[in-house]
């Protein structure tokens, strides 16, 4: 099944029993461990959510050809987040990594030649992520890559629901009529990337391309985007896809 | 060190308090560091909330209030809040609201704690107000030594060098390519040998001679050598050499008494540049103490406006001395007396001798001793009360003028207000002088009292000293037993408030509007001297400076605790700024003026200003209580 089938398959709605069901399916006990935390109501407003920001930076955008080269997670939820507690990562890809996404990352041979199999942190990736909900900036990239990589070690599949700021700004710059008739006359779209999504917030601009950092701009942009479009009593399954 | 820590760590260590602390604390600031977002128009904080953080600007900006909800600051990027409430009981004492979309820091208590516990510094920045101001103040004091000025401030550029075994016509070519009279010879050297130091391409050197422009001539061509000569074999056997942080006057020894012109400057055994002996002359001729000799050597008007290059050099000296104001207003006045004296030395020369006996006083900044280099002339004439005005008034009218005219010439403009013994009104007898001053303090009127507010600094320059002497002692003893006199002129040191700090290039002002500059006299030194005035006055004090005014007010025990003390340093260090700017205008050839641009305040300057700015905003809310209208 593919991961887009299975995304149709389990309505938001049933993203609990989905969780509850891989708990008790799956073999391998990490990712037990990570379905049996769960997963907050729907209905759960925003400000009560534990929320994770997740970001990798991968040799490519193809999942089966190209792999994950380093991980960032940063906690936070509506009122602060806490990069202190975040976590970082940088993984050996079962590829070798070619020179132009090393001049992109910033991350040298040496860094990834020491670096383990992603096999070998799974375990503290999957814990991290366990009991939050997590917060991506273009949902194209993490779920299933990591999806990907975990069922490729593990023979599982791991999948969540996520919140995806890219989304979120898409909807608020592309939605309404105005914006739809600017769209349909003007050469250029309004760019929802990540650095140019945060300037609409007066977020200041970071040195991007680090998994860590990008997390933490990302957690930024959702505060800024809830702050702005939304109420903090917002349910979480509004949100989440 | 991960590079979001990197990124907080990169933005802290620009700005105030962290720009001075250890790496090692900023690395641990950062890596433990919050962050959130808040959005325009939402409370970050509300009075009397818990707080477990110190708040940094990273972006955007805040508005900081009083509990009563008077607008306190308006803050932005690289700013911190938050602290008043850290130290009070974990409280928050500033309601703080976001002007524009925010994105803050967020500092964990403990770290705060730590940093105040373990880092001055920190605490006198996070301590409000008067510590700050304090430490900033006598810190500058104590950075600098004017009495001892280090011969490395005479070096303009760094050494021409080259190595000896290299022939004498490369030699001459370096120094006429350098525009420069000498060049250091080096060898290679024995990392051990003790007059070693490591060079900036790899390995040891030795500084082993200098060569000058006479001994090309002397030693070069006088002596037949030619141009291929190496320089080792021409070279002086013997080399004078000073330390940088040896005195001015220790070079100028050295040079005396081994009759050599050039003097390598070492710092340790690295050659850090050359004086020569025209630069110290050029150095000594910029001291106050040459330059008020010379003005008694001019013999005409023409010869003293001459000396104003001179003036304005030795301002410009005295504040990279780091001087300090009270130093440089007492230099800047003695010079203008000086020079007052003069003119009335050369008048009288032409106008024969006085016909009857007179002084001449001085008024405002320069009666103070605290005059800058921006100053219009105040001046009148007491005359003897055996002044007849039909028979005598001819000749003191003519020394005004000359005495003004001269000063005017000189860069002292004519006193927009007229106060200037050429006005009849200010060229009087000491029995109409002493009937002036009974009105101003028996008969008090804010309006009137506007314009004579200047007459109560006051100080002889020349001739009868006793006169304004004995219109002090009126002053001293009338004016503290008139409460009425007090609160009139308490009302007036009201007229000009600060602004209520800066915020990014704007002047703010209390009702929270903006302005571009700021004129530091007007909205700092004036009102503080203003004040300083009034209370001065009130205890009987005979002082005209405003320091040795708090002086005698800290004796007369008339303020609350260590009030005169923040007063002498706010006075002290928003004189200082708008000294440094001046001395900054005349550096770069500007036209040196009172107004400051918030651009070209950093962010130091910026936080103690503020302080001082709430100094004297506090000062003239208690003299309004201190000195009320008496109800008649």
């Amino acid at each position: 099944m593919s991961p887009a089938a299975a995304h149709q398959q389990r309505s938001e709605s049933t993203w609990a029993a989905f969780f509850a069901d891989q708990a008790d399916r799956c073999r391998d006990p990490a990712l037990r461990a990570f379905y049996a935390a769960g997963l907050p109501a729907p209905d759960t407003p925003l400000q009560d959510v534990p929320l994770m920001a997740l970001d990798f930076e991968t040799t490519g955008l193809d999942v089966h050809r190209h792999a994950i080269v380093s991980i960032g997670v940063v906690p936070f939820d509506l009122k602060r987040i806490r990069p202190s507690a975040g976590r970082y990562w940088v993984v050996r890809p079962p590829r070798p990594l070619d020179e132009a996404s090393i001049r992109f990352h910033r991350i040298t041979h040496a860094e990834v030649a020491r670096a383990p199999d992603l096999d070998e942190v799974l375990d503290e990736v999957l814990a991290a992520l366990a009991g939050h909900v997590v917060v991506v900036h273009y949902r194209g990239i993490e779920r299933p890559f990591l999806d990907a990589a975990v069922l490729a070690r593990r023979g599982e599949r791991c999948l969540f629901p996520v919140i995806d700021t890219m989304r979120i700004e898409a909807r608020q710059v592309r939605a309404g009529w105005w914006n739809r008739l600017k769209g349909l006359f003007s050469a250029r779209r309004t760019s929802i990337r990540l650095a140019d999504s945060r300037t609409r917030y007066g977020l200041p601009g970071y040195s991007a391309h680090h998994a860590k950092l990008d997390a933490l701009a990302t957690a930024e942009l959702l505060q800024a985007q809830i702050a702005r479009h939304y109420r903090p009593e917002t349910p979480v399954g509004e949100l989440w896809e | 060190m991960e590079a979001e820590v990197q990124e907080i760590r990169e933005h802290l260590r620009h700005y105030p308090p962290f720009d001075r602390l250890d790496p090692q604390w900023l690395d641990q600031i950062a890596a433990r560091t919050d962050v959130a977002y808040y959005r325009e128009g939402s409370t970050i904080q509300e009075y009397g909330e818990p707080i477990d953080n110190l708040r940094y600007v990273r972006s955007g900006a805040v508005e900081v209030y009083r509990h009563n909800g008077e607008l306190y600051n308006r803050i932005g990027e690289g700013d911190i809040f938050g602290h008043t409430g850290l130290l009070h009981n974990r409280r928050v004492r500033f309601p703080v609201r976001a002007i524009e979309d925010t994105l803050l820091y967020l500092i964990p208590a403990d770290v705060f704690d730590q940093l105040c516990e373990e880092d001055d510094q920190f605490a006198d920045f996070v301590e409000l107000s008067g510590p700050r101001l304090k430490a900033t103040v006598e810190q500058n004091e104590r950075e600098n030594d004017l009495m001892v000025s280090r011969v490395r401030r005479l070096l303009t550029r760094s050494p021409v060098n080259i190595e000896e075994n290299a022939p004498v016509h490369e030699a001459a070519r370096l120094m006429t390519e350098h525009h420069v009279s000498s060049i250091l010879l080096f060898s290679k050297s024995d990392p051990d040998d003790e007059r070693a130091f490591a060079g900036e391409e790899h390995g040891h050197w030795r500084l082993t001679g200098i060569l000058t422009d006479q001994d090309l001539r002397a030693r070069v061509l006088a002596a037949g050598r030619p141009g291929d000569t190496p320089l080792a074999e021409i070279k002086h056997d013997r080399l004078i050499t000073i330390q940088s942080d040896e005195s001015v006057y220790e070079a100028m020894l050295a040079m005396l008494r081994n009759n050599v012109h050039h003097l390598p400057v070492l710092h340790r055994r690295r050659p850090v540049g050359v004086v020569h002996l025209s630069d110290i002359v050029r150095y000594e001729t910029h001291s106050s103490l040459y330059l008020v000799s010379n003005i008694f050597n001019q013999g005409s008007v023409k010869g003293l406006s001459r000396l104003m290059p001179d003036v304005r050099a030795a301002f410009v000296r005295l504040v990279d001395d780091g001087a300090t104001s009270q130093m440089i207003g007492q230099a800047m006045s003695s010079i203008g007396r000086s020079l007052i004296r003069r003119l009335i030395e050369l008048a009288e020369e032409e106008l024969g001798p006085p016909p009857v006996p007179y002084c001449f006083m001085v008024n405002g900044s320069m009666a103070r001793n605290d005059q800058t280099i921006t100053t219009d002339q105040d001046n009148a004439l007491i005359l003897d009360d055996s002044f007849d005005p039909a028979e005598h008034d001819a000749w003191f009218a003519a020394l005004a003028q000359r005495v003004s005219d001269g000063l005017h010439a000189c860069g002292y403009p004519y006193c927009s207000g007229g106060i200037m013994a050429t006005n009849d009104k200010w060229r009087q007898p000491l029995s109409v002088w002493r009937r002036y001053f009974t009105e101003w303090i028996d008969e008090p009127d804010p309006e009137k009292l506007l314009h004579s507010s200047i007459f109560f600094d006051l100080e002889a320059v020349h001739g009868e000293e006793r006169f304004v002497e004995q219109l002090q002692d009126l002053v001293a003893e009338r004016a503290s037993h008139s409460p009425l006199f007090l609160a009139a002129l308490a009302r007036n040191a009201l007229n000009r408030t600060p602004p209520l700090g800066f915020f990014r290039t704007f002047v703010m002002e209390k009702d929270g509007q903006h302005n571009n500059s700021i004129n530091l006299k007007r909205r700092g030194t004036a009102p503080l001297v203003d004040v300083i005035r009034v209370h001065a006055l009130a205890v009987g004090s005979r002082s005209q400076n405003s320091f040795e005014r708090l002086d005698d007010i800290v004796k007369a025990n008339t303020l609350p605790a260590g009030q005169a003390d923040k007063l002498r340093y706010a006075l002290e260090f928003i004189s200082m700024v708008r000294i440094r700017h001046q001395a900054y205008d005349l550096k770069h050839h500007h036209a040196p003026d009172n107004n400051i641009e918030p651009e070209n305040v950093s962010d130091g300057e910026r936080h103690n200003l503020k302080d001082a700015f709430q100094v004297l905003s506090n000062a003239q809310k208690f003299l309004r209580f201190r000195y009320p209208m008496p109800t008649r």
